[in-house]
């Protein structure tokens, strides 16, 4: 009959554009007895801290669907290192996670030790070790601080704050930089801890713990800290890994998955410390799980300074590392050496590495093809942020916008580790 | 926080590797891999810093991939990362993905690499393996102009959208390349 089969026409066309609908960037509801509002999550907006933009499709209070866009703060990490020697990407790896640059630093570092064949003597590696704790403590503080800042409570974040500031003057007695730290140098350190830097460690070391136990103490059993994050924005172990989520994140969820026990580097191997993990995947899990890595950290920095090796701060690495500064002044070769690094003409052997370390997020892998150039063929950066972002829009459906901006928040997405 | 199961078959799974002597060892994979999918499947089979990496082609990549999650024995369950790379002068082999699994359990990776040419860059999606695959996939498609067919929003991510080149390809090259009056003698490629 003519009339179905103008029926059946319409209702082809209607099902093509719902088609096409479902391929759109933002999705919408067909169900016209469901009013949904669309609301601008960012990029600019004080509670996701940082530049992300989320397009929510709201029901009332309560988030249908979410679409991310991110890369408002894209740098094009990997492509200007296919132009620079190795030793001048460090400053692109500190630009990455800016919450934890020493961790970048010396995974970088890492990788072109591996490449190279490089050993790094233990004094150096215990040195990397206490400045990468140091990072992840910062981290982890500025993530639950800030945690407790969006669900209003204001002074926490105010009380760590400070401490994060002392760890950062022990960063510029070691380095001479704070946020961005371009520490240390492929083959070690770039000088031995000063007097100053070991009696600020030690004195932070000692004085930290009562600050965190008072961190700790205003949000753990906090009644109302306790109803804003429990059972927000959880995830279970099995749709974490299939999210490739590492980190902090992960072990929320359940797994015990740190690159600091599976493959050890900088002689991890020789500190004691326990791996936290959660059970719900939730943000008062992560929440927990990111307070207890701070205490293990804590734990590894005293055993590191208390064992800490004496002897050379580098290894004997003339092509890549720099002479001192004296010897450029008078001996030949160190002049040359120093003009051929600062010049950026040394070639690196080929060889393709990977390489992981257990970033402030999770596993920061550095992958490495080196076709015996000066630069790196090509490098590319696995960032945990980036990973494991996507599956915000997935843990956010179902909640209120509150519990959206909590979860963000504990998942610590740092928009310069997410858009490289 | 109570101990949970994944923990505890992971320590169980760990604790039976090392007391096996066979204990799942790059050869093994390579063996297991090879029996599955045939000697002729894997070639330029290397172990870079220890590391098992092997080319294979872009008709089997989605499958051993999925053959590999599922497997009891190994178990390669996590998706690492994956990027694209282009090598201009291998003729029909221009470009090419690179996927780093991680057994979690027996703590062994595996590279593999697919190349294929330039004027058909199609690699079929993982999507439907792995979720993770979904922004990297996106991230390839931006940077390297690889199609994945299957991939549920294969749009660009971080570049603008109006961008209408894909500038990891190396036929970018970083500086100006009208510039004449510096040479690339000293300043690296």
């Amino acid at each position: 009959m003519a009339v179905n089969d103008t029926l059946a026409g319409t209702h082809k066309i209607i099902e093509e554009a719902r088609e096409q609908q479902h391929n759109q960037l933002v999705p919408t509801v067909n169900d016209f007895n469901q009013e949904l509002t669309t609301l601008n999550l960012g990029p600019t907006h004080p509670a996701t801290h940082g530049i992300f933009q989320n397009i929510l499709q709201m029901d009332g209070e309560r988030i249908v669907s979410g679409v991310p866009t991110i890369g408002y703060i894209h740098r094009a990490f990997e492509k200007i290192a296919e132009r620079r020697p190795l030793y001048q990407i460090t400053p692109l790896t500190d630009r990455m996670n800016y919450c934890s640059s020493p961790i970048n630093n010396m995974g970088w570092h890492m990788t072109v030790e591996k490449l190279l064949g490089i050993t790094v003597p233990k004094r150096a590696q215990y040195m990397r070790v206490i400045m990468m704790e140091l990072a992840r403590i910062v981290d982890h503080l500025i993530c639950n601080s800030i945690l407790g800042v969006d669900t209003g409570a204001f002074t926490g974040f105010l009380y760590v704050f400070q401490e994060r500031e002392k760890v950062y003057e022990i960063y510029e007695e070691v380095c001479g930089a704070r946020l961005t730290t371009n520490m240390g140098r492929i083959g070690g350190m770039e000088r031995d801890f000063t007097p100053v830097a070991l009696e600020k460690l030690r004195k932070w070391v000692k004085e930290f713990p009562a600050v965190m136990r008072e961190f700790q103490s205003m949000f753990d059993r906090n009644r109302i800290f306790m109803d804003r994050t429990q059972y927000v924005g959880g995830i279970t172990a099995e749709k974490a890994l299939n999210y490739g989520f590492t980190g902090p994140n992960l072990r929320a969820a359940g797994v015990d998955y740190d690159v600091r026990v599976m493959n050890p580097y900088s002689s991890y191997e020789d500190f004691e410390f326990d791996i936290p993990v959660g059970t719900n995947g939730d943000t008062y899990d992560r929440y927990l799980v990111r307070n207890e890595e701070i205490w293990q950290s804590l734990r590894i920095i005293e055993q590191a300074l208390e064992n800490l090796p004496e002897g050379p701060y580098h290894a004997d690495a003339p092509h890549y590392y720099l002479p001192p500064k004296q010897a450029v002044y008078k001996n030949m070769e160190a002049l040359i050496y120093h003009f051929k690094i600062i010049m950026g003409e040394i070639e690196a052997p080929v060889g393709e590495v990977y390489h992981s370390v257990e970033g402030g997020n999770g596993e920061l892998g550095f992958y490495l093809i080196s076709d015996g150039g000066r630069t790196p063929y090509r490098l590319h950066f696995r960032r945990p942020c980036f990973i494991y972002y996507q599956a915000y829009s997935e843990m956010v459906v179902g909640q209120s916008l509150s519990d959206a901006i909590v979860t963000l928040s504990s998942m610590n997405v740092i928009a310069g580790e997410l858009d490289a | 926080m109570a101990e949970p199961t994944e923990e505890s078959a992971a320590a169980q799974a760990a604790a039976v590797a090392e007391e096996d002597p066979n204990k799942l060892s790059n050869k093994r994979v390579l063996t297991n891999l090879q029996r599955m999918f045939g000697e002729d499947a894997f070639t330029d089979v290397e172990e870079p810093y220890g590391l098992l990496t092997a080319t294979t082609t872009r008709e089997r990549i989605h499958d051993i991939i999925e053959a590999l999650q599922a497997d009891q024995e190994m178990q390669f369950n996590f998706l690492t990362t994956m990027c694209g790379i282009h090598y201009p002068d291998h003729e029909g082999k221009e470009l090419g993905m690179i996927y780093h699994l991680h057994s979690l359990v027996h703590n062994v990776r595996l590279r593999l690499k697919i190349f294929f040419p330039i004027a058909d860059p199609v690699v079929p999606t993982l999507t439907d393996i792995y979720a993770t695959a979904n922004w990297m996939e996106r991230e390839a498609y931006d940077f390297f102009g690889i199609i994945f067919p299957g991939h549920p929003n294969l749009i660009r991510i971080l570049n603008v959208e109006d961008m209408d080149y894909h500038p990891m390809r190396k036929e970018y090259p970083l500086e100006d390349g009208t510039r004449e009056d510096k040479t690339d003698l000293f300043f690296g490629r």
